[in-house]
Order: structure tokens, then C-alpha cells, then sequence
């Protein structure tokens, strides 16, 4: 079992970025994901600071992927999505179909991303043809659903053909919209946003009237209200996951990839409190088991 | 411009055709399509005599097998297309790759068509899916007016809008957040907010709604208390109660008609399979009218206020929107 960092979902200023970064370098981590995949105007980073970045934690042994846009609406995001795409340096986590069309017409290998819906074995060859090395579920999967997913990729025989990634810890991406939620909660039109978001590094909650924590507003995106944490669930991924996937929201997420290796060697079990797990075990994804 | 009007049941099916839709949509009574309520879709018997009602007066019917298959029961989805096709259906509308490349190898013949729940929202995403024959996509509710009318010029393929009803205010298909809250995917279960989970309770601070326990809104009297689809709910950002996501409202386009013809959109879609046929009778009418009304005479085009009133009636919380179209509403 291996560890990614996924790439920062949030917005973060540049400092913060590259600090960030520099702690991951020296971390334990093998695989880490850089850039931009929500908004095309946060900016903070452009694609030359993230092959910079890049380059640095390749020097330090890291497998390093450049993560794409996952709703592209405007001429001027595929644009990006292009130069990214033919970036010459990093692998592409592609987050839209369109990134995989780009990518597998220049004959390009590629890791497809958790906000690509594949479902099932059929849909896997599908990519795998197309040049899919590595795949991050969907996050509403269970386990159930790998197991039977597995069993499928067997009968048509792909199934060692490509590694599967899930989201081990971190809040959860759920949806993406054309409205700008986290402008829209600061009366401003998403065109005159200020890039807001900025201000909010783990997001901006939204709870329940009783309180309950619900979602995260993240831009465009809607993220799960509480933090997903599996590390009790990691001995049930044997066989059906390569990479566990810490997701960043602050600093906190470094400390978590040596939790999660420890956890791999002593099995210790740790209280679940404000943590969800539900969606691996087939239930809500906000409930922890 | 094609007309493309929502069938739940037969009765909707012929009101649709009678009231002069082009087209009707319908699914399964299964979870192969993203309208999988209880008492509602066509069993073998009410699509064939739906196919024979629509054909016989010169319509079309479209089929969606529009939810992603299940692994170990991927034969399911492909059953749906056979059946699509071998009850003389004249279009499947599906999403997932897997039942595309199915019906593009086993029916290469019949006309394919990219459901809205695939989220091809650019050229590059619809380029992807050309590779399995599609003749026309259905785009997500998250583009702006002028972003469509990009993709109409950028595009060879046939492009198909929604006009009016529920608006799903995320990239459709894209969306985890009912599954978060209720353990079932629109995408693999075929229903968002599933009523099963609904509860209504009288309390003392107003009437509240409720999803799988989780409190969506609390009413005070007086107010239009609508279903709980969860992002319509009202929540507390910060110590503020808002609608957080967004208001229950339905989107109405009536107003961009001449726009959208102009731009060459092939077919508007009425949203709605789970609604009455009461309600498919009427936006039907209303649309027809101003579908012709605008092709008579597109220059001097206007929106009637008694069409406006009747859309108004049968919207959620009686507002409507025009949603991502309008740059605003972003």
C-alpha cells in the first residue's frame, strides 16, 4: 500500500502553497498531485510555478502528477486545459472528459480522477485503451462496489493493468456548479468575485439548522461537511486499492500520511468522532462506522 | 427546434403527443434510468403501446438509460438497451460508457443520444464521446447563454437544452451530495432526495422537512413549504440561515427562445418525468404555442404573461429562473 498527497483543493495564497509543499517533500508520501482543479481563476500558482514546484519533489523521489480542471465551461479553460495537458514534464489526473479526449488523441498516458464517472469494468477498458495508467474512484464508491468492480475487471482480464487510488482522508469533493457558492455567501456576483475564496483555506461551512455540519462550500464545488478518515478501514483494502489518497485542507494532512503508515503496521483502531466513513461501508458517506 | 416533453406513465405519454410534442421522453420501470420513483416509468406493455401511440401520429420516443451500470450487474443496463431497441424506440439517451459502447456495437443503427447525466459540457468532452456514434448531446444546466452558443458554433454535433422545470443547479452526473446524506447515488439508484427518505413533522418553531433525519427546512406558517431536494434546503453559513445552494425555483428559458433557435439548438427538453400528466399536458401546450409563435414571426417574438403564469404554476416554490444562462444567477 502506497500514500498520495492529492492536490490542494482549496485556495491557498502562494506562500502558503509552497511552504506546504516543502514540508511534503520531506514527508513519506510517494505519489503527490499539484495544481488546480476547481476554479480556472485562482492563480495564486500558474502552471510555470507548478512544474517548479513539480520538479523540486521530483528531485526528493516523489511520483508527481499534475491534476486538471474538473468543469470546464469557458473557451478559455480548455485553453488551459490544453497546456496543461502538453505541460512536457508531469503526468495528467484528468478530471473531465475532455481532458481524457486531449490527452489520449496526443497519445499521452493519464491517471483518471475521482470526478470522472467510471462505474464499472466496461468503462475502465474503455480508458485503459485509451491510455488510463491509474484510477481514483469515484468517491461515493464502497467497498462492496470495488469487490465487485475487481471481480469484473478479472473476467475481462484488466485487472492488473492499472492501479486503483481512493480518497483515504480529507474533506470530500461531492458536486460542482456553475454558481459560485462561496462569492454568492459574500453578495458578489461570481464575476466580480475577488477571489474570495482565499479567505476561507478549509472552506466555508454550511450547517444544518440544528447544527449538524453538512457541507464545505469551495468556489464552485460542494465538499463533505465532515473530514473522511479511513485508517480504520485500511486492512479491508487489501487487494483492492494501491494508493490511499490523503486529501489537503491545512498542514494537519502531512501528519496524517504517517498516521495512516503506522496504522498499515500496528492495526491500532482509532476513535472515529467528527470523522466519516459511511460511503465505504455502503451507507451515507457523513456517517462514521 | 424539436419539442421534447416528459413522460412518467402513458396517460403523460399521450398528453405530451396530444398537446404537439415532437418528441417524449420516457424510461424504464428500473433503476437503469435517473427517474427511478416508485409508480412511475413504462413496463414492457405501457412502452409498447406508448411506442404505437407516438408513431402513430407521427412522434418520436426517446428512451433514457441514463444511470451508471452496477459492476456485477452490468447486464441489466445492456437489457435496457436491447429493449430500447427492440421496442422500435427511435433514441437511447445514455451516459455511461459502458451502455454506449454497447449500444454502439450491438445497435449500430440507432440513434444515440448523450444524456445530460454524462456532463459534457465542452467540445473536448464531446469529441470523447463522437467515438460511440452519438448524434446529439444533451447539455448540463451549467452553462451560460453565450458558453452554449460557443459550443453551437464550435460543434457538429446536435445540441439539446433544457427549457423549463426542476433545475438541478450541479454539473449533472456530478453530483455525490444526496448519496452523502442518504447512502443512495442519483447515478446508480436513479433518484435524488429519494421520498423514501422524506419526513414532514409539525413542531412548535413551524413545520420542518427532513431527509433522512437531517433537517432541509423548517417553514413558518404561511409559507410555501416545497420537497426537500437537499440542495434547496435552508441552512446556517456562519450564524446566518440562508439558502445556502440555492432557492427552490424551476428554470423557464421561454424568454431566450428566439436566441436559442438562432443558434441552432436542435431540441428543447421539458424536465419533469416525475410530475403529473396534468403538468406534462400543460408546459407542453404552453411551449408548443410559444414554439410556433416564435417561428412564425422570430423578429417580433414576445413572451405571453398568461404562458409565463402557467409555467409560474407549476414551478417549485412557484419562482423561476433562468438560471446558469444568465450570467447573474452564477
Amino acid at each position: 500500500m502506497k500514500f498520495s498527497m492529492g492536490n490542494i483543493q482549496f485556495y491557498w495564497d502562494k506562500q502558503s502553497t509552497t511552504d506546504f509543499y516543502q514540508q511534503v517533500a520531506d514527508s513519506s508520501v510517494e505519489y503527490v498531485y499539484l495544481g488546480e482543479s476547481v476554479c480556472s481563476k485562482r492563480r495564486e500558482l500558474r502552471l510555470d510555478d507548478w512544474l517548479e514546484v513539480g520538479r523540486e519533489l521530483s528531485k526528493k523521489g516523489k511520483a508527481v502528477v499534475l491534476s486538471s480542471l474538473a468543469l470546464l465551461e469557458a473557451k478559455s479553460e480548455l485553453a488551459t486545459l490544453k497546456k496543461v495537458c502538453f505541460n512536457g514534464e508531469l503526468e495528467v489526473e484528468a478530471n473531465d472528459f475532455g481532458a481524457v479526449e486531449i490527452l489520449s488523441e496526443a497519445k499521452v498516458p493519464f491517471v483518471a480522477g475521482a470526478a470522472l464517472n467510471i462505474y464499472n469494468q466496461h468503462d475502465l477498458k474503455v480508458l485503459l485503451d485509451r491510455g488510463m495508467t491509474r484510477w481514483i474512484a469515484p468517491v461515493e464508491l464502497s467497498r462492496d462496489w470495488l469487490v465487485n468492480l475487481s471481480k469484473g475487471c478479472e473476467e475481462i482480464g484488466i485487472k492488473d493493468k492499472f492501479e486503483t487510488e481512493v480518497y483515504g482522508y480529507g474533506y470530500l469533493p461531492l458536486a460542482y456548479s456553475a454558481r459560485c457558492f462561496t462569492a454568492r455567501s459574500e453578495d458578489r456576483p461570481k464575476d466580480q468575485c475577488n477571489l474570495c475564496c482565499i479567505k476561507y483555506p478549509e472552506g466555508r461551512k454550511i450547517d444544518s439548522q440544528e447544527g449538524l455540519e453538512l457541507f464545505r462550500m469551495n468556489g464552485i464545488q460542494t465538499m463533505s461537511g465532515s473530514i473522511q478518515n479511513l485508517i480504520n478501514d485500511l486492512p479491508s483494502m487489501a487487494g483492492l486499492v494501491d494508493i490511499v489518497r490523503i486529501s489537503p485542507h491545512s498542514m494537519e494532512a502531512i501528519e496524517w500520511v504517517d498516521k495512516f503508515r503506522n496504522a498499515l503496521v500496528d492495526k491500532t483502531r482509532m476513535p472515529l468522532e467528527g470523522f466519516c466513513n459511511g460511503y465505504w461501508h455502503k451507507i451515507e458517506g457523513m456517517k462514521a462506522v | 427546434m424539436e419539442l421534447l416533453s416528459p413522460a412518467g406513465s402513458l396517460p403523460a405519454l399521450k398528453a405530451a403527443v396530444d398537446e404537439g410534442a415532437d418528441a417524449i421522453y420516457l424510461g424504464l420501470k428500473d433503476d437503469t434510468n435517473a427517474r427511478h420513483f416508485a409508480g412511475l416509468n413504462f413496463t414492457d406493455k405501457t412502452m409498447a403501446q406508448g411506442v404505437n401511440y407516438a408513431h402513430d401520429r407521427n412522434r418520436r420516443v426517446h428512451v433514457a438509460v441514463n444511470t451508471f451500470a452496477h459492476p456485477n450487474r452490468s447486464q441489466a443496463w445492456f437489457d435496457a438497451v436491447k429493449k430500447t431497441h427492440d421496442m422500435g424506440a427511435d433514441v437511447l439517451i445514455a451516459s455511461n460508457i459502458a451502455v454506449l459502447e454497447h449500444a454502439a456495437t450491438h445497435y449500430p443503427e440507432m440513434e444515440l443520444h448523450l444524456s445530460v447525466q454524462a456532463a459534457a459540457t465542452n467540445v473536448a468532452a464531446i469529441n470523447f464521446f463522437k467515438q460511440f456514434g452519438v448524434k446529439r448531446v444533451v447539455l448540463p444546466r451549467v452553462l451560460s447563454y453565450q458558453q452554449v452558443a460557443n459550443l453551437a458554433q464550435d460543434t457538429d454535433i446536435e445540441l439539446e437544452v433544457f427549457a423549463f422545470g426542476s433545475l438541478c443547479i450541479m454539473a449533472e452526473g456530478r453530483c455525490y451530495l444526496s448519496s452523502y446524506m442518504t447512502g443512495e447515488s442519483p447515478n446508480t439508484v436513479g433518484a435524488c432526495s429519494p421520498a423514501k427518505f422524506v419526513r414532514w413533522q409539525e413542531t412548535d418553531l413551524g413545520l420542518e422537512s427532513r431527509l433522512n433525519d437531517v433537517l432541509i427546512d423548517r417553514f413558518a406558517e404561511g409559507e410555501n413549504a416545497g420537497y426537500p431536494t437537499l440542495c434547496k434546503g435552508r441552512f446556517n453559513v456562519e450564524g446566518e440561515i440562508t439558502h445556502a445552494l440555492e432557492e427552490p425555483t424551476s428554470l423557464n428559458t421561454l424568454s431566450l427562445l428566439p436566441q436559442l433557435n438562432n443558434i441552432g439548438i436542435s431540441a428543447l427538453k421539458i424536465e419533469g418525468r416525475q410530475r403529473s400528466p396534468a403538468y406534462t399536458r400543460q408546459v407542453t401546450q404552453t411551449w408548443r404555442r410559444a414554439i410556433d409563435a416564435m417561428k412564425k414571426n422570430p423578429a417580433e417574438f414576445q413572451v405571453h404573461d398568461e404562458w409565463n403564469k402557467c409555467l409560474s404554476a407549476l414551478s417549485e416554490g412557484s419562482q423561476t429562473t433562468l438560471g446558469a444562462y444568465e450570467r447573474t444567477w452564477q
